[in-house]
């Protein structure tokens, strides 16, 4: 896709700028992010349906949210240069009392999908339309909370709350979290597994109707995908590239 | 005062279709009557506390007014975190009711024992802190209040004072007017202040509202600098909010509260107050000590 190609630079370039940034962890959500903004959302837009309020609960990924938001007009191209200087309103993490469309500021990792579930919980309270989608990292599935919530949200039967695992290993170096596919299952979850990198298994699986159940999207993703030096290379994982770098690791691919 | 909370809660959920109680699986038979009438705004959401309070911002988030209920160790030392970012990052609304505030859950030991609670939130800023002394108080503040902009925590505490005062998020009330000193007291301290100070030529400031903290009145009741706090929790919590209010002016502040050490008896409150001297007789030696050469 020349959008993901295009965007995947825009992260790379706004980080090199900034000298700050997880490259490889918004990389691992790219796919996923376009295609939820650019064809879920649109599609509810366009049939006059409740539009998905979606949760960036790994906030560190927040450079994926920055340049996809760009992309589609609710912050300015321009604006991506700023990345994590001082008055930016696009920090580290992202900070939802500056920027629309951030449902929740994230960054401690284990709050967004709580969260979510809450806005989930107060849409089935009030009988409102529309859901919520929360993305959480493997990493992040080691704090007790995600699991507290898997609980809570299949008890209350929370069918508005979609859960997407972006699920790149980044932590089996220090837990193995193991197959999240069968922990959610175990909570009473509907699971879904994808390629989270292949758009259509990403388009079927954000498209499926609500059931009895909150639904899980394992989505089997590569950290750092698009940019071969970095692809599953924990040396990058909070590294900037120099300025005279980004040109080779784009190119290289 | 629980009962009061219980019943105070269900008029709110009577009055306002936003609001919600959130349970940490205690005093749900307390609720049994607000559950009955509002069995979707009353959860019994289980022994979760960190996730409770974020999905409480979530709610606040959605509009809803969460009002979460659960022991005061669990709720704001082991969910310290998502108070701070959930609730007072995002400048989210809600209310956070505990029970068992510094010994009052002294025969429980000390995972339940939470003089520290106070102190902890005060680290956090936007978080308001009502203390109130009586059942009649706790209405007052909580009716008036639920649903301000802010999150605020209410502390409810199982002994309460003999008489209500008139009290206001906000405001501290002068109940005495003396000129030797100043004694600062919180909460269910005031009965107990009272009796130590009647031979004292000395003012006493009662404080349910320990942010926002009432600076002016302790300020002007103060101008010979000499103030002693008689403070429910860990001694030393309100020095901060003291000097703030004295600034620029040479003072002198003591304290008496709880010691700063785990205890690891059980037994009652009275047990624990005696074996630390939390009492009027310490009230009245640190006054006499404070008054030394005044």
């Amino acid at each position: 896709m020349a959008e993901i190609d295009r965007l995947r630079r825009e992260i790379v370039i706004a980080s090199a700028r900034a000298g700050e940034g997880h490259i490889p962890s918004a990389l691992s959500i790219l796919d996923i992010l376009w295609i939820e903004y650019s064809v879920i959302m649109a599609n509810q837009r366009a049939r006059h349906e409740e539009i998905d309020r979606f949760v960036l609960s790994k906030g560190h990924g927040s450079l994926a949210l920055y340049v996809v938001l760009s992309e589609i007009g609710v912050i300015d191209k321009s604006e991506l240069s700023s990345f994590g200087q001082f008055d930016s309103r696009l920090g580290g993490h992202p900070d939802r009392l500056k920027i629309p469309g951030v449902e929740a500021s994230t960054g401690s990792l284990g709050h967004g999908m709580p969260i979510a579930a809450g806005i989930a919980l107060a849409k089935q309270i009030q009988g409102s339309e529309g859901r919520v989608v929360v993305l959480i990292g493997d990493g992040e599935a080691n704090e007790g909370t995600i699991w507290e919530t898997a609980l809570i949200a299949a008890h209350r039967q929370l069918t508005n709350l979609v859960c997407v695992v972006d699920y790149n290993h980044s932590t089996d170096r220090a837990l193995l979290v193991g197959s999240i596919a069968d922990k959610f299952a175990a909570f009473d979850w509907n699971v879904l597994e994808i390629d989270g990198h292949n758009r259509y298994e990403i388009e079927e699986s954000l498209s499926r109707k609500a059931t009895t159940r909150p639904l899980a999207i394992i989505a089997n993703t590569i950290k750092g995908k698009g940019v071969k030096a970095m692809e599953n290379n924990p040396a990058w994982h909070h590294a900037a590239p120099k300025g005279d770098e980004v040109e080779n690791l784009l190119g290289d691919n | 005062m629980r009962r009061q909370f219980a019943r105070s809660a269900h008029e709110v959920l009577n009055l306002n279709k936003e609001a919600i109680v959130l349970l940490g699986d205690i005093g749900v038979f307390g609720f049994r009557e607000a559950m009955q009438d509002h069995p979707n705004r009353v959860l019994n959401i289980g022994i979760l506390e960190q996730s409770t309070i974020s999905l409480a911002a979530g709610l606040s988030i959605e509009g809803m007014i969460p009002i979460v209920h659960t022991i005061a160790p669990f709720m704001v030392e082991r969910a310290l975190e998502q108070i701070k970012i959930d609730f007072g990052y995002q400048r989210l609304r809600g209310n956070l009711v505990s029970v068992g505030g510094s010994l009052d859950y002294a025969a429980l030991g000390c995972t339940h024992h939470c003089p520290g609670d106070v102190s902890a939130l005060l680290s956090i800023p936007n978080v308001e802190i009502a203390i109130p002394g009586t059942a009649a108080e706790f209405e007052q503040l909580f009716m008036s209040e639920f649903d301000n902009t802010n999150v605020t925590y209410y502390r409810l505490s199982e002994i309460e004072n003999s008489r209500s005062q008139s009290v206001k998020l906000g405001q501290a009330n002068l109940v005495k007017s003396g000129s030797q000193a100043t004694v600062v007291c919180v909460g269910p301290t005031l009965d107990m202040t009272l009796k130590a100070v009647e031979n004292f030529d000395v003012s006493v400031i009662y404080l349910t509202s320990i942010r926002p903290f009432d600076y002016a009145l302790v300020r002007q009741a103060s101008r010979h600098g000499r103030v002693l706090v008689v403070e429910p929790f860990y001694e030393g919590t309100l020095s901060f909010e003291v000097t703030t209010a004295l600034s620029g002016r040479p003072s002198v502040i003591s304290s008496v509260g709880i010691p700063r050490s785990f205890r690891s008896e059980y037994g009652t409150r009275e047990e624990h107050y005696a074996a630390i001297d939390f009492s009027s007789n310490r009230i009245v030696a640190e006054l006499e000590k404070l008054l030394v050469g005044s």
